[in-house]
């Protein structure tokens, strides 16, 4: 369509400061723009007073949508469990008796590590969940990867706080609003996790690439001793993911290490539970610089 | 007595007897639609890829150059700062590519007044490819190599969805000129 003939000023003043008024207006706005985007770029977390605000007006309908995505979601579920329903049900009886036998195995070596551990005079505090919720939503248009978390500071959420769901991690807590918060997830670019392999003390980085997969990089690098299939979990490093809980999967080899690809998906998951940080003091030694001492 | 043709006496927006424009409803209809373009994204849970077009971008850019005339020149700073709050992008990246958007359309205009829909369908594509590459580029995090291959899903997703979005914002023009109100 052809523009109208507002552009047209002709000779009345009135319409010629108008137009005139609007380019200036917006190039103003333009300059405006720049200059926050500067500043968030050196404050990221300037602007995460109005961003929270923002998404907490929004979290009863996104937390509406949440509640209808999980529910459609295990519908799907049940009705694909009758396709093959017979063979299928065999299968899962065989396998649960195995795992009955594992789980009262798992018990006994549970039963021995308390003993060794009371032996040792170690404490195993139990670690409960500040606040189970669902993720409402997340920056599906950006190039980052944030979901947004539908509890905030009122259920005690704090920022740096590791969420994780039944299957492993989901990634930290980032901002904080009242009822809602913003989560950065591993798979975002700016995600970096202390990790090892299971069963063994190979420790390495997990670094989000941005493209759904994580950057396994070995600290001590040598002949790789990655393989395809290998699992890495938490290694407590850091001080704010608990060890021990499962991260990703080894899909593929690099040189420095390999590329893996996460256990839990956030967008198949119903519930995520937040965390304590694991250890408070050494998330606070880890973000504290070199040149400052810690105090006591 | 031959009846008359019931429709005589209306046209695309309604009847033209007893009927006029609701002032607020033309007003607001092509501001409310932009902001609710800017919310959309926020829904689908994507862990992986940038997988949904910056719909309320294309919104902005489909109403400017679908109807013309309609949006002020300065309406990507506000319009802007609220998909700043939802985008994900850090905050200012709306308010500074919306803003320069609107005032590269209107020197775009100012070159070629008389376009066709595929001339207007190629500006869109180039911005919004700017837009989306901008935004890898400024995203807070450093652009790598992995990240700019995930985002060509949703580049080309969003260049093809574009008349799709023109067609839409024709069928809300017409809504917003209904005579709905009783006069």
């Amino acid at each position: 369509m052809a523009p109208g003939g507002t552009r047209r000023s002709g000779y009345s003043r009135r319409a010629q400061y108008n137009l005139f008024t609007g380019y200036i207006i917006a190039g103003v706005g333009a300059l405006i723009g720049a200059v926050l985007l500067a500043l968030s770029f050196f404050q990221p977390t300037f602007f995460g007073g109005p961003r929270s605000a923002a998404q907490d007006a929004a979290t009863p309908a996104t937390e509406t949508v949440a509640t209808v995505r999980t529910g459609s979601k295990s519908l799907w579920d049940s009705v694909r469990g009758y396709y093959r329903a017979g063979s299928k049900n065999a299968e899962l009886k065989r396998e649960m008796e195995l795992a009955r036998i594992r789980l009262k195995e798992a018990e006994a070596v549970r039963q021995e590590n308390k003993r060794l551990k009371g032996l040792l005079d170690l404490q195993d505090q139990e670690r409960k969940p500040v606040a189970v919720a669902r993720l409402i939503g997340s920056t599906s248009a950006s190039t980052r990867r944030f979901a947004y978390l539908g509890a905030g500071e009122r259920d005690g959420v704090r920022v740096g706080m590791p969420v994780r769901s039944p299957r492993g991690v989901v990634g930290r807590i980032l901002e904080t609003g009242r009822d809602s918060s913003r989560v950065l997830l591993l798979t975002d670019s700016e995600s970096v996790l202390p990790v090892r392999r299971a069963g063994d003390e190979v420790v390495a980085f997990a670094e989000g690439r941005g493209d759904s997969l994580l950057r396994i990089k070995l600290i001590n690098l040598g002949i790789n001793p990655l393989k395809p299939g290998d699992m890495f979990v938490t290694s407590g490093a850091g001080g704010y993911y608990p060890p021990g809980i499962a991260v990703a999967i080894v899909t593929e080899l690099t040189d420095d290490g390999g590329l893996a690809r996460i256990v839990s998906d956030p967008a198949a998951t119903d519930f995520v539970a937040i965390e304590p940080i694991f250890e408070p003091d050494g998330a606070q030694g880890a973000t504290t610089p070199i040149e400052e001492e810690l105090g006591d | 007595m031959e009846r008359m043709e019931p429709r005589a006496r209306s046209d695309a927006y309604g009847s033209r007897i007893n009927r006029s424009h609701s002032p607020l409803v033309a007003n607001i209809v092509p501001w409310l639609s932009i902001l609710l373009g800017s919310l959309l994204p926020v829904f689908p849970i994507a862990a992986a890829l940038p997988m949904v077009p910056p719909l309320g971008f294309l919104m902005l850019l489909g109403w400017r150059l679908v109807r013309p005339g309609l949006l002020p020149v300065w309406a990507g700073f506000p319009l802007g700062l609220f998909d700043d709050l939802f985008s994900g992008q850090p905050f200012g990246f709306a308010i500074l590519f919306w803003s320069a958007t609107l005032l590269a359309i209107e020197f775009v205009e100012m070159r070629l007044p008389w376009r066709a829909f595929w001339q207007d369908w190629f500006t869109a594509g180039i911005l919004v490819a700017a837009y989306i590459l901008g935004g890898w580029m400024l995203s807070g995090a450093t652009p790598t190599l992995p990240s700019f291959v995930a985002l060509v899903p949703q580049l080309v997703f969003s260049i093809l969805v574009f008349p799709i979005i023109a067609r839409f914002i024709a069928r809300l023009d017409r809504l917003r000129l209904r005579r709905w109100k009783r006069v």
